[in-house]
């Protein structure tokens, strides 16, 4: 008799994760049909090899090696970004051969260049991408704001969906300045029904919903696409290693609300309302999260931190700001057998020991800039870390210097499992060979004996 | 009194500083002397930035503070306030990023130790740079940037300081989250900095202060 999920403790939780990612299936719901009993038995061994990183109760055969790249695989093909924000036939088929060719074992999807001709339907601000605001051939940059003025707390505090949908969207979306989400919560009768309909007949709230429903038919194009990716991946035996991204809400705050110096300037101001307003976003992240791993079967959840990173705050301001409800957003995760991916852009070797309050075998820290011997020592006992080569190295320098960077990494960090070989931060450009020369080391040098 | 302005300032209580301002403000003080020592406090701030007493948001705030005590000052001011500088820096983020935290760090730290820095902000394009270092005649250069992208950038900046007889002329660091002694050779910079600090010491070595 099998257990009800409520009933589930987050171990038993986290193995039916597993399980789930284990037993990949089709859009239909199906089993997945893989392209050879080669690919399946690749596919199982390559996500048993994570799962045993994180789990941390046995060492794997051999160290996983993953890679987060942006727009590499685009060069890599011979295509602009902007061909493959805009075109995602080809889109799928450059991000098809980066993942066959260098075989990772698991990959990221191709969601990375994102929908162009959607952000372009409805005119976003948060960013400039390629063609709009920087060259075609660059990556896509986040224009820095405040997207929400130092007043607004409580708006956001009181009513988070009415801040969302009616003072945050039309902001950040040219198109939809003129939006107004539908609210029936005024429960009238007769004559008075008609009144809750009335903002939706004036012509700029109307071409504002038209933006919306040309968006919502691009999304699905586009998210058509990056499901044949994945399904074209997994047939042939890579596992899609993340899905459903997810931010600490102090870097909800302060990356696309109140922006840097905005929420800089609030830890002094008005540090209630920050702290306030980061508590009303957890419940939210949390949702996102989980929602994202049941539409993908996939039980890890990529989250991305920014301002955090050692030099960024001190001690004290990280548990006192950054911490706490970001702690709490993990264990939302976790209770629901969830694996969250920590992408610790920068250096974190001043956090490590805070961060070591989690239960053991739950996350992945991913770690760039940070003293990786350290990290071993601090969390080697109770989380998965992985990260490290630098992508300068990749873009500049040879195989050679690649292969006895890898080499040292897995001397000093792979030691007993618990440990994932990649680069520690996004690569936008490298040299193929040193793709080849960081995978394929990790492959022969990183075997358990 | 002037003391206390300082250290207020430098300790960021603004509500404080605030209140300083206008009381001397009101007692009929030289404006300019008030901007003074609000320099003296940006000198302290960055000195605890510097020894890791300070971060980021201090750093942030302080500058939100100075704002508005400058906004109070200013309506007051008979003329422009001159203050003794080490020299000229010319700074921005490479053409094709817009990252500016990391740069507005060292643009800060450069200018409360004693430099005139030309900042021409984030994205900014090759000729850009070359002009400014010719009108202004800044025996330095700083190339900051955040992306991967930022080395071809920073080597095309180089470069067309060296195709405009320049190259000579100034001496260039480059800095930001990816930036190793590899990417210094593959530019042709002439240093590095890991943070703020070293940017302010690279420049005042340069210059002959340090």
């Amino acid at each position: 008799m099998e257990k009800k999920w409520e009933e589930m403790s987050p171990e038993e939780k986290q193995e039916a994760q597993f399980q789930m990612w284990l037993s990949p299936k089709d859009p239909q719901g199906n089993d997945l049909k893989f392209q050879s009993p080669q690919a399946e038995k690749a596919y199982k061994e390559r996500v048993t090899r994570f799962k045993d990183a994180i789990q941390m109760k046995k060492k794997p055969d051999r160290v996983p090696v993953f890679n987060i790249y942006g727009f590499y695989p685009a060069l890599y093909s011979g295509f602009t970004p902007q061909e493959v924000m805009y075109d995602y036939d080809k889109c799928v088929k450059a991000w098809n051969k980066y993942v066959l060719d260098f075989a990772p074992d698991g990959h990221i999807g191709a969601y990375v260049p994102g929908p162009g001709k959607l952000f372009e339907i409805l005119d976003y601000k948060l960013y400039k991408w390629p063609g709009h605001g920087v060259s075609p051939q660059h990556s896509y940059q986040c224009n820095e704001g405040e997207y929400m003025m130092a007043d607004e707390y409580d708006a956001l505090i009181q009513d988070p969906s009415n801040f969302y949908n009616n003072i945050y969207t039309p902001r950040i979306y040219g198109a939809l300045q003129a939006f107004t989400a539908p609210s029936f919560s005024n429960v009238l009768e007769m004559y008075g029904a008609g009144l809750n309909f009335i903002p939706f007949g004036i012509p700029p709230v109307q071409a504002a919903y038209k933006a919306l429903f040309d968006a919502g038919a691009e999304a699905l194009k586009w998210i058509g696409a990056m499901v044949a990716h994945n399904i074209a991946m997994a047939t042939a035996g890579f596992p899609a290693f993340w899905d459903g991204p997810a931010k600490a809400p102090f870097d909800m705050i302060g990356d696309t609300l109140r922006g840097t110096k905005g929420i800089m300037t609030d830890m002094y101001r008005q540090p209630d309302k920050l702290l306030q307003a980061m508590e009303v976003l957890t419940p939210l992240v949390i949702k996102m999260g989980i929602g994202g791993v049941k539409m993908s079967g996939v039980p890890i959840v990529a989250v991305v931190m920014h301002k955090g990173a050692d030099g960024f705050l001190s001690d004290e301001q990280y548990k006192k700001f950054y911490w706490p409800t970001f702690r709490k957003i993990l264990m939302g995760y976790i209770n629901e057998g969830i694996v969250p991916f920590l992408f610790a852009e920068g250096g974190y070797n001043s956090r490590l020991e805070v961060v070591r309050d989690l239960p053991k075998g739950k996350v992945i820290w991913w770690l760039d800039r940070t003293d990786m011997a350290k990290a071993k020592k601090i969390l080697g006992d109770v989380a998965c870390i992985g990260g490290n080569v630098p992508p300068d190295l990749l873009a500049v320098g040879t195989p050679q210097q690649v292969k006895d960077y890898v080499k040292k990494c897995i001397d000093i960090a792979a030691k007993g499992g618990g440990y994932i070989l990649g680069n520690g931060t996004v690569m936008e450009d490298a040299k193929p060979e040193n793709i080849h020369a960081m995978i394929d080391t990790a492959k022969e040098y990183g075997v358990y004996k | 009194m002037a003391g206390d302005l300082v250290r207020t300032l430098a300790d960021l209580k603004e509500k404080e500083v605030l209140k300083i301002v206008k009381d001397r403000l009101s007692a009929g003080e030289e404006p300019l002397k008030i901007l003074d020592d609000a320099r003296k406090a940006m000198g302290v701030v960055g000195k605890r930035f510097a020894d890791g007493q300070y971060f980021i948001p201090d750093l942030v705030y302080s500058g939100e503070i100075l704002k508005v005590v400058t906004e109070l000052v200013k309506p007051k001011l008979t003329k422009a306030a001159e203050a003794k500088r080490l020299g000229k820096v010319v700074f921005g983020t490479v053409a094709g990023d817009i990252h500016d935290i990391g740069k507005d760090i060292v643009v800060f730290m450069l200018d409360v130790n004693g430099f005139e820095v030309f900042d021409l902000g984030v994205d900014v394009p090759v000729q850009k740079f070359v002009e400014k270092i010719k009108e202004s005649g800044a025996p330095i250069v700083g190339l900051s940037g955040f992306l991967t992208l930022a080395y071809d950038s920073m080597k095309e900046t180089i470069e067309a300081m060296k195709a405009a007889g320049l190259r000579d002329k100034v001496k260039v660091m480059i800095g930001g989250g990816q930036i190793t002694e590899e990417i210094r050779k593959y530019t042709g910079a002439d240093a590095f900095g890991k943070d703020a600090m070293a940017g302010v010491t690279l420049a005042k070595k340069w210059i002959g202060a340090g």
